[in-house]
């Protein structure tokens, strides 16, 4: 089976005024189905950039991005809206739901854009929210919930239409460590027994060690890359600098 | 379908949470509408009231009256000449093709009494066919007959007014009334007319056959027997009244042997030409109206856009959300369109009630009727929306283009 993503020399240019930024200088990445992988670096390191090509919010520069064996990077503004609807779950770190929508209209807001119908879309909600662990919070609006319950909210909503991916970028920022660690093994749940594919931004060690792979960035460019356990990782994840050759 | 249901809820939530805002926004959209609701319905009320002073004074009803004398140099006005006479209105009703009915009148008042009581009232002598182009009918008893013309018989028919004033309650049919010293029989009472468009009693009246009412209550002033006041037609249809009229003209001209250099000595007078000018003053009216309406509409377009453009500012985040999680350009189209419409076909609601409520004060203080038709209602509401989706427009394609990194990053 061919990796769920494979980006080839991806790279992002953006004019700044005169100036060109180069956002990414040319990515070379897979990420195989299954796998969960936490992307680090300082800001305007480029992995908010990366994580908006994946997220097909974006189209980059040049390159190549393969994303469940369809080549997204020449799709246009429609197309990569339905690849977003039907492959990947989005979750932020400000939450980002409507607040004029109780609990399960912002569960189902996926499905309204959904060019299928879905006349069970009431019983995908209240599954999708009892997944997170919110059944009977279903009318709540968001200011009567916690922000880890809203988040949960968020993650349920990423999940209603089976994606393939979960793109959270720095999804515990603004919660407390406790509730941080409860969203984190909802992640890895997912993950571990539902096989979902996550990628997911973070400047924490802590929220990173829960990933199986660490992919850390430096000015537009992967510093390192490797698996959780690597006795190299503790330095990428301090931010110290070393070199991409060191640590592989 | 599901998102045009899903935005109407939103349109509707978010007109409930910024009462204010959405009141103020709507107010040039209510305030068009209702002047839109008002002027259909002042207009129509008008028409209406045109419609029925004709039908009133009998529909297409062309009069021809004697025309002017110059007697020792003084002009007198029309209709003091004895040019009519019955034999013209004998022609004129054969000879016509576009003429139904021509029949000859004469007019006097009189005084006249009923045991104590007595009346002023003016005497029409008339033939039946009168009744037909007036279109009057009689509420009690029946009309008389042309037997009744040609025998010159002692017959009266009673205006409802002239009814009241010398019998006050009781039935007049087969009583004798007296027209100065002769007894007459009354046959009938008109059913009620009411007033004329220039505001004379349409009951205050008295018919009798022509023949009787020239030997025994007018006659005294005419010349010659056969001389009428006038002679009231009626055109087959509304299509055929200009053409009757011309050959009214022109059997008349031939009959009174009149010359090429030689002026009408009558002049033919169409009802429906005043009434024409009258109803387009008040069309005048309903145009002005409609314009007032349609710069009003205008206005809340304007304000609907101006708010459309602000809601699209505010909501950015929610806007790259939606975008985020699948929302084409053409989905964010219809739910900024959706609400622009929302709000205007809501604004359109209130101002059809505001319009309904000012037609019925404006048919009170005028004293006129006013008539709200479906029409009017269905057109307020096409007019709104229609305003909703020009000036909806452009706030909802700034909000569908909107770049979504960018909106989700806004605050």
């Amino acid at each position: 089976m061919p990796p769920l993503i494979e980006v080839r020399n991806l790279t992002k240019t953006y004019a700044l005024g005169e100036l060109a930024v180069n956002a990414l200088q040319g990515i070379t990445l897979t990420i195989d189905r299954g796998s969960f992988v936490a992307v680090m670096g300082a800001s305007g390191s480029g992995k908010s950039t990366l994580m908006n090509l994946l997220g097909c919010l974006d189209r980059p520069t040049s390159g190549t991005y393969v994303l469940d064996g369809i080549p997204v990077e020449s799709l246009d503004r429609d197309q990569l809206a339905e690849i977003r609807n039907q492959k990947i779950g989005f979750i932020f770190q400000n939450f980002n739901l409507l607040p004029r929508m109780d609990a399960r209209e912002n569960v189902e807001l996926p499905l309204l854009y959904k060019t299928s119908d879905t006349p069970d879309a009431s019983e995908l909600s209240t599954r999708a929210l009892a997944a997170v662990g919110l059944a009977g919070r279903e009318h709540n609006f968001p200011s009567q919930l916690s922000g880890g319950q809203q988040q949960r909210v968020a993650i349920a909503r990423a999940l209603i239409n089976n994606p393939q991916i979960l793109l959270a970028d720095e999804p515990t920022g603004a919660l407390d460590s406790k509730t941080s660690a409860e969203i984190m093994s909802i992640f890895q749940g997912l993950n571990r027994s539902g096989h979902i594919t996550i990628v997911l931004v973070t400047h924490s060690d802590e929220v990173a060690q829960y990933a199986d792979r660490i992919i850390a960035f430096r000015d537009g460019r992967i510093l390192s890359d490797g698996l959780v356990g690597n006795p190299h990782m503790a330095v990428v994840a301090a931010g110290a600098a070393v070199p991409a050759e060191v640590l592989s | 379908m599901k998102h045009i249901i899903s935005s109407m809820r939103i349109a509707f939530r978010s007109l409930r949470m910024n009462k204010l805002r959405s009141g103020l926004t709507m107010l040039g959209i209510i305030i068009g509408v209702a002047a839109v609701i008002a002027t259909v319905a002042i207009g129509s009320g008008a028409t209406q009231r045109i419609q029925e002073q004709i039908a009133s004074v009998g529909s297409n009803l062309i009069i021809i009256l004697p025309g002017s004398t110059t007697s020792s140099g003084l002009r007198l006005g029309s209709g003091n000449a004895v040019t009519l006479s019955e034999a013209d209105a004998k022609d004129l009703a054969a000879q016509c093709p576009d003429i139904a009915i021509a029949t000859p009148t004469v007019r006097g008042g009189a005084q006249v009494v009923f045991e104590n009581n007595n009346w002023a009232t003016i005497i029409f002598g008339i033939t039946p066919d009168y009744l037909i182009i007036r279109d009057l009918s009689v509420a009690d008893g029946a009309a008389f007959s042309q037997q009744d013309v040609v025998g010159a018989t002692k017959v009266a028919l009673l205006g409802k007014t002239v009814a009241n004033n010398l019998f006050g309650g009781a039935d007049p049919v087969g009583q004798t009334i007296r027209i100065k010293q002769v007894p007459f029989t009354v046959v009938g009472v008109l059913a009620p007319k009411g007033q004329s468009s220039t505001g004379q009693d349409q009951d205050d009246v008295i018919l009798l056959p022509i023949s009787t009412a020239k030997r025994k209550v007018i006659g005294s002033k005419q010349a010659n027997a056969d001389a009428v006041d006038t002679i009231m037609m009626q055109a087959k249809s509304s299509n055929q009244m200009q053409a009757g009229q011309d050959e009214a003209e022109a059997l008349l001209r031939q009959r009174h042997h009149l010359s090429q250099a030689e002026a009408d000595d009558f002049s033919i007078r169409n009802l429906q030409e005043i009434f024409a000018a009258q109803e387009a003053s008040s069309s005048t009216m309903s145009l002005m109206l409609a314009g007032v309406a349609s710069v009003s509409l205008m206005v809340g377009g304007i304000g609907i856009m101006n708010i459309m453009l602000v809601s699209v500012r505010e909501r950015t985040r929610e806007i790259g959300l939606r975008q985020a999680v699948g929302a084409k350009v053409r989905d964010v189209l219809t739910q900024f369109l959706v609400e622009a419409v929302t709000l205007a076909i809501a604004g359109g609601f209130v101002g059809i009630l505001l319009g309904i409520a000012t037609s019925a004060v404006v048919s009170r203080l005028a004293g006129w009727n006013t008539v709200v038709g479906p029409g009017a209602v269905a057109l307020a509401v096409f007019f709104s929306a229609l305003v909703g989706i020009v000036f909806g427009y452009y706030p909802a394609r700034k909000a569908a283009y909107l770049d979504p990194i960018e909106a989700l990053r806004s605050e």
